[in-house]
């Protein structure tokens, strides 16, 4: 079971990587949430499958019973949150930049590579 | 268990900017109040940051507070250990100096923008970072000063710097992904996700795969994010866009988080000085990735003419030195490394305050258009020699300590050939930072008219270069504290 979460973990990484280096932003930024997944499900394995003690329990008591580590699930909870907040920023950011170049090809996005007086006219009086 | 006070002073850095940020936000259609909000907010956490250190150097038992109430180990925990506190103090001066400086930078337009909410929230994240104990809060700072910073990148939403936040957020992202997993992978091995409780159960284990594979990617992952070799190329091509306030915050702040992270990392839980598992392989490699940095990124710098993108490489090549000087492996590798980055935070923030007000006042971001500023503001041409020289390594400012100290712990640990490297990155520096000075002030004016700089710039400039100064010609203060820093991330404080 541990083998079988490990390879999908690694082969959702994988897909993610390969699709991050495409030139088109839009499969950089699916790639990159789906990176964030395939994360969560190595973060889930970090809890071990199967029963692992919390590490508080009932005063007097010894064990809890069958239960599962508690803190892995809440760093993927914290950690989808998180991974959606920035996809959904990074989202914005590619749309912009579809809207004022008309592309989402990466090889021409590139405003921020020009300098000197084209440059120029920028932020004197922000 | 610490008494209320303690607990209080440890929130203050944080608690204070994220109150202030959201002030600014509800006062954002009104710019003066906004700005009264980030000047007082900023002024209030230097105070309290200052009560932080002075509390923790007068009494050595370091104040902790652990959130919920739960048992040290359990929860997420706060505590004022060194180097943390003293970079908090570090952060709100920058944060301070900044708020003085962008009255003259940032106009109404910007703050209606969020100006002020952004960069007190991204103060708020850095402070976060450097007072947690928590390996996953670490992580969430990260994101969060992410946000804050993309927020402040785009802000003009010129396409520029929405082609610069791309490759910026892009970047980030990716480092953070590596970062989760080796988090999660440290968790795997020790079940325990604060810093030291993990070092410490990491410290008896043997090395194993996972050990050397989590090591690896949070290397991999702050290496990203505090712009080392050979990923150092994302930085110089997104700096740049942003407004010269944020820039500068950025130069001074963004990329040394990343290594004060590395270096929580690489010293308290791979134990890199120790000689423990993880840390021991890492090692060699480190010295690698300090000497393709420097060298790189000063190369890189020689080869600009726009001030900020020469800056841009500076700020990556000076994360260079701090990487020689943790490259040691040495205690006082660590120590080095720690006054280099607190010296370096301050002198990067100025020069980029600096180069502002170049291009205010010969209206270009191009040093070849400018010129002949020492007649017109001699002042500034004065200030601005202090952080030019004290980025060269010339004495009597900070920056000769800090590079004599890397070399001299360098030449100590029988690694003398990274010390040669740090001292002819060091001579190419000297090169880049004099053309840059003599050309921007120096410089028969090629335009006849020039505008004044405005006095807020001189203020925030005169404040860091100051410091600065201070600690140029009592370098001993500041080698103490790092010292107590070292000693305390290996775990004998």
């Amino acid at each position: 079971m541990t083998i079988l979460y490990a390879l999908t973990g690694a082969g959702i990484i994988g897909c993610a990587i390969f699709m991050i280096l495409s030139r088109n932003l839009v499969r950089m930024l699916l790639g990159l949430s789906l990176l964030a997944t395939g994360t969560n499900l190595l973060l889930f394995l970090a809890g071990r499958i199967g029963s692992e003690q919390p590490p508080i329990i009932r005063d007097g008591a010894k064990a809890l019973g069958v239960s599962a580590d508690p803190v892995a699930q809440a760093l993927i909870l914290t950690a989808i949150v998180i991974g959606f907040a920035l996809t959904v920023m990074l989202g914005v950011l590619v749309l912009r930049a579809w809207r004022s170049g008309g592309t989402v090809d990466a090889r021409e996005v590139d405003a921020a590579e020009m300098v000197g007086p084209a440059q120029e006219r920028d932020d004197l009086h922000g | 268990m610490t008494c209320m006070g303690d607990a209080l002073l440890l929130t203050l850095p944080v608690l204070v900017p994220f109150l202030g940020a959201a002030l600014a936000l509800l006062l954002r259609k009104h710019p003066a109040a906004a700005l009264m909000t980030g000047l007082a907010a900023s002024g209030f956490v230097l105070l309290a940051s200052v009560a932080l250190l002075t509390r923790v150097m007068v009494d050595p038992r370091v104040p902790l507070t652990v959130f919920g109430g739960w048992p040290q180990g359990f929860g997420i925990g706060f505590s004022a250990a060194l180097p943390g506190s003293a970079l908090v103090v570090v952060t709100a001066l920058i944060l301070f100096a900044a708020a003085i400086y962008a009255i003259g930078d940032i106009g109404p337009r910007r703050r209606r923008g969020g100006y002020d909410a952004l960069m007190l929230a991204m103060a708020g994240a850095m402070n976060g970072a450097c007072l947690t104990n928590d390996l996953f809060n670490l992580y969430v700072w990260f994101e969060l000063a992410l946000l804050a910073a993309l927020g402040l990148l785009t802000i003009d939403r010129r396409p520029a710097q929405i082609d610069g936040a791309i490759r910026y957020a892009a970047f980030a992202m990716l480092a953070a992904t590596f970062i989760l997993i080796g988090v999660g992978m440290i968790y795997g091995m020790t079940g325990t996700l604060d810093i030291r409780t993990a070092g410490a159960v990491l410290a008896d284990s043997p090395a194993s795969v996972a050990s050397a594979v989590a090591a690896a990617l949070l290397l991999g992952g702050l290496m990203l994010k505090s712009g080392l070799a050979p990923f150092h190329l994302w930085l110089p091509a997104s700096y740049h866009t942003a407004p010269t306030t944020v820039a500068a915050v950025f130069a001074g702040l963004l990329t040394k988080m990343g290594f004060y992270a590395l270096l929580l990392v690489m010293v308290v839980i791979f134990g890199v000085g120790r000689g423990a598992p993880g840390g021991a392989q890492l090692t060699p490699l480190l010295g690698g990735i300090a000497a393709l940095t420097m060298l790189l990124c000063v190369a890189g710098a020689l080869g600009q003419t726009d001030m900020r993108r020469i800056l841009a490489y500076h700020v990556v090549a000076q994360v260079g030195y701090m990487m020689a000087a943790l490259a040691l492996g040495t205690r006082d590798g660590v120590t080095a490394a720690i006054f280099y980055m607190v010296h370096s935070m301050i002198v990067q923030a100025n020069l980029f305050f600096g180069a502002g007000l170049i291009r205010r006042a010969s209206a270009s971001w191009d040093l070849t258009r400018a010129g002949g500023i020492v007649r017109r503001e001699p002042l500034f041409a004065l200030l601005f020699a202090v952080p030019v020289l004290s980025l060269s390594g010339i004495p009597p400012f900070s920056g000769f300590w800090a590079k004599l100290f890397v070399i001299r712990e360098s030449l100590d640990a029988d690694m003398a050939w990274l010390g040669g490297v740090a001292l002819l990155a060091g001579l190419l520096t000297i090169v880049s930072m004099s053309t840059f000075w003599s050309d921007a002030c120096w410089k028969d004016a090629r335009r006849t008219s020039m505008r004044a700089v405005p006095k807020s710039g001189l203020v925030a400039m005169a404040l860091l270069s100051a410091a600065t100064v201070v600690i140029g010609l009592m370098p001993q203060w500041l080698w103490s504290i790092a010292q107590l820093s070292a000693r305390l991330l290996e775990g004998q404080g």
